[in-house]
């Protein structure tokens, strides 16, 4: 039987965690989200010296206070799941600022390997570490590694089993030197805390003592409930004044220039720079990509190329993908016979699985794109360049990839929102991406503007992208000041060096996004799709008003007459032309039947029902039943359409029949309000699916549906009853 | 000796931080990344727009928004001679 060591990566963002990580567990990782919440949740299991090792990669955090939710998840793991050893990822070219985490977790005791890591970096500036020392000094292993090369892999793995085992001779617990005065108060505390059973580790006493002094809210909230909390928040109001009248700083201060000062310490002995300091080729592409004249254009270039990449390129795999799904269908379609069967294979799944794997291409090139971004150091300055206009809109600079995506495809702008740091952030940028008109929107506009305002048309359908983004502007400033009201969003951006990214970690990156979209949407958009077949496709037989099959075989029996008649007379040509003639009159006849079997399938039931609703809009039940299905997708909204006026299936936007029929529906300010209304109205099934997995909660998700159905409603309502009031219908 | 807030600094000069203003959180995340006392700091550049603003400490590079950037209380870094 294989003994078990459960390890922790931590580290500072860009510390090159996930390297180090993808490195120890090769290809047996699995990722999801850390219950409850947006962050991901990496795991993986290794082999090692007859161990069976299992990794978790906790999110990249700069210190243990439970500060974001990425902190409060590492910690609490670290304090809830105890893992066997905590291996630190520390930047090696940023020595000094990533050791402050490490000091931390001297602190809380824990079983420590420290990997060195980028000390290829390092080393190239000049700089000179004497990592042995170091681990003496600080009494954790110290284990030099080159991640993206894969060095130093197997001596961290060594290192973490003699750690696990107690045999690693440099590990031993230090205290990190607070200083006398400090250290006076922390025994004090400690002494306070200690007797409380459930904080009877000597470490963990030391910890809290010092997280007291911090002023650290978790801590504080544990020791409310702690019987001793009266004599220890005593004593720890006694310790702060002290501390300020005798050394003249809050405790805050004390304890994070102490640790400096210890970090100080300890490189003072063991750090050289052979070099000044100068400029490195990181700073010199800086110059250029963050030029104040030149920053904006080059971004602006990005973008335009990731959005060209994505949704251009993207097209003709999702083409591909689109003929194959159509051919399956009609293959798996002829294979079978007719019947209820077949209509769901064929129509609900086949095409509602399709509908999402047309998605795929889009999503891989636009994950890879970001992935880049953010695996060369981009991604930062692109915050550092927008964060101004975005932060007047009340979001972080990063937010601009995400909104702009969203003119491309609602579903992967909502995955970008994972470049966000800040859950706060995240949840504000996913709420009005919706509002962001997709491009699936567009054949509806085009359909509706081209059909009812002819030359006016470009105008009215800019006028409808305008608006989509004046509102998520100020949706977004409603937003921030209701639900977020009082929550802080501090900018403490770190801007990296610029590194060169390996295509492994940009695919393995990439991959472990896009693979997350087909797993857990697919299931939420295959029971869409059944469930608006179902309603479309049933009850079974209704009853027609009419007699359609008897007026088609009559029209077949009476061309059929005349056909054979003229083929007689050797009039082949005109033969050709009589049967066109009828394919198009049977064709009419099986529209007008579908019209009515749309009409009277629950699907058009529903929309009849949900019309007195839309009927102050200056809708009826078509353009009801149009809404609901576009739930789906809005392009459906289209064939929906073409279905409802008995154009036919498969004619899109610019059919001029279908065009006619709308010109006879609609007026032009009934027309503008469903324009409206389509843009803001309940984002469709993928998106939603989106917006669940990425908000991790059912109650964000309900209140986005919500809250744009019903900023729809009213908006339609107002274009329509204004409209009509100043005799615009 | 004369404190100034690092937000009117300009760029390419230098201070040395004296204090955090402003409390909760916000302060301590600043001091953990290293805006201690003690500590030089140098403006690299300002963003575009004028904000955020690009900063060197302890080796690193890191940038703020003029609002926060005036939380930090700096003082002139000691003369190494010259100009």
């Amino acid at each position: 039987m294989a003994k078990e060591i459960n390890i922790a990566i931590m580290g500072n963002p860009n510390s090159g965690k996930t390297t180090i990580f993808n490195n120890l567990t090769g290809a047996h990782q699995k990722v999801g989200n850390w219950p409850g919440v947006t962050v991901e949740k990496k795991e993986g299991i290794t082999t090692f010296n007859g161990y069976r090792i299992r990794v978790v990669d906790l999110p990249g955090t700069y210190s243990l206070s439970a500060y974001s939710m990425e902190e409060i998840i590492a910690r609490n793991y670290l304090v809830d799941e105890k893992p066997d050893v905590v291996v630190d990822v520390i930047d090696a070219s940023n020595l000094e600022r990533n050791l402050y985490l490490a000091t931390q977790l001297i602190d809380l005791g824990v079983k420590l390997v420290f990997a060195l890591n980028m000390v290829d970096v390092s080393e190239a500036r000049g700089q000179i570490i004497d990592h042995k020392r170091l681990s003496l000094i600080m009494g954790v292993p110290f284990v030099p590694t080159v991640g993206t090369k894969g060095e130093g892999t197997r001596e961290l793995l060594e290192t973490i089993v003699r750690v696990a085992e107690d045999r690693e001779s440099v590990a031993r617990h230090t205290h990190i030197d607070y200083g006398r005065e400090l250290e006076e108060e922390i025994e004090k505390l400690q002494a306070l805390i200690r007797p409380d059973g459930s904080f009877a580790d000597e470490h963990l006493a030391r910890w809290m003592g010092i997280k007291l002094l911090e002023g650290d809210e978790a801590v504080v909230k544990q020791i409310e409930r702690s019987p001793h909390r009266d004599t220890i928040f005593d004593q720890l109001d006694r310790s702060r004044s002290h501390l300020k009248r005798m050394l003249g700083e809050d405790a805050e201060t004390l304890v994070a220039d102490r640790r400096y000062g210890f970090i100080h310490g300890a490189l003072r002995e063991t750090f050289r720079k052979t070099r000044r300091d100068r400029y490195y080729l990181s700073d010199r592409v800086d110059m250029v990509l963050t030029n104040r004249l030149l920053g904006f254009p080059i971004f602006v270039f990005f973008i335009w190329a990731m959005f060209q990449l994505t949704f251009k390129v993207g097209r003709y795999p999702t083409e591909l993908i689109d003929r194959g799904v159509q051919l399956l269908g009609q293959s798996i379609g002829s294979l079978m016979g007719q019947g209820l069967l077949r209509d769901l294979v064929v129509d609900g799944v086949i095409a509602g699985v399709g509908g999402v794997v047309v998605f795929l291409p889009s999503i891989f090139i636009l994950f890879f794109c970001i992935a880049l971004f953010e695996d060369t150091g981009y991604m930062a300055r692109a915050a550092f360049i927008m964060d101004k206009i975005m932060h007047s809109l009340g979001l972080h600079g990063k937010s601009f990839i995400p909104m702009i995506m969203g003119f491309g495809c609602n579903v992967p702008a909502i995955m970008a929102t994972r470049v966000l740091e800040s859950r706060r952030d995240r949840i504000l940028t996913i709420l009005i991406n919706p509002l962001i008109s997709c491009s699936a929107r567009l054949p509806v506009y085009m359909l509706i503007a081209g059909a009812l305002f002819g030359a006016y048309a470009g105008n009215v359908i800019f006028s409808i992208y305008a608006l989509g983004i004046v509102l998520a502007i100020v949706m977004g400033q409603i937003f921030k000041r209701t639900l977020f009201r009082g929550e802080i969003a501090p900018f403490v951006l770190e801007l990296p060096p610029y590194r060169m990214p390996t295509l492994k970690g940009t695919l393995i990156h990439m991959w472990e996004r896009g693979s997350i979209f087909l797993k857990k949407m697919g299931g939420v958009i295959l029971a869409g799709s059944i469930l608006v077949w179902a309603l479309s496709s049933f009850p079974r037989t209704v009853d027609y008003s009419r007699d359609y099959a008897g007026e088609e075989s009559r029209i077949r029996q009476d061309y059929g007459k005349r056909k054979s008649a003229l083929i007689r007379m050797g009039e082949t040509r005109r033969a050709g032309l009589l049967e066109e003639e009828m394919n198009r009159r049977i064709a009419e006849i099986e529209a007008l039947r579908r019209e009515e079997f749309q009409e009277k399938s629950f699907l058009g039931r529903l929309g009849k029902g949900i019309a007195p609703v839309l009927r102050p809009l200056g809708f009826d039940w078509k353009e009801g039943v149009a809404l609901v299905t576009g739930f789906v997708a809005k392009e459906i909204v289209v064939s929906t359409f073409g279905v409802l006026y008995g154009i036919g299936e498969g004619r899109g936007e610019e059919s001029e029949g279908l065009r006619k029929a709308i010109r006879k529906e609609m007026t032009p300010l009934i027309g503008y309000g469903f324009m409206v209304f389509v843009l803001i109205y309940t984002p469709c099934l993928a998106t939603v699916a989106a917006i669940r997995r990425e908000t991790g909660s059912w109650r964000w998700t309900g209140f986005s549906v919500g809250y744009s159905l019903t900023l729809a409603w009213v908006l339609a309502l107002t274009i329509y009853q204004v409209g009509s009031l100043l005799g615009l219908g | 000796m004369n404190s100034r807030r690092l937000s009117e600094l300009k760029t390419g000069e230098k201070g040395v931080i004296e204090r955090l203003t402003g409390a909760g959180p916000f302060r301590r995340r600043l001091m953990e990344m290293g805006f201690v006392p003690g500590a030089e700091i140098r403006v690299e550049k300002f963003a575009p727009l004028m904000d955020p603003i690009e900063y060197t400490l302890k080796g690193y590079h890191v940038s703020l928004r003029h609002e926060e950037a005036e939380k930090v209380v700096v003082r002139e870094p000691a003369s190494t001679g010259g100009a």
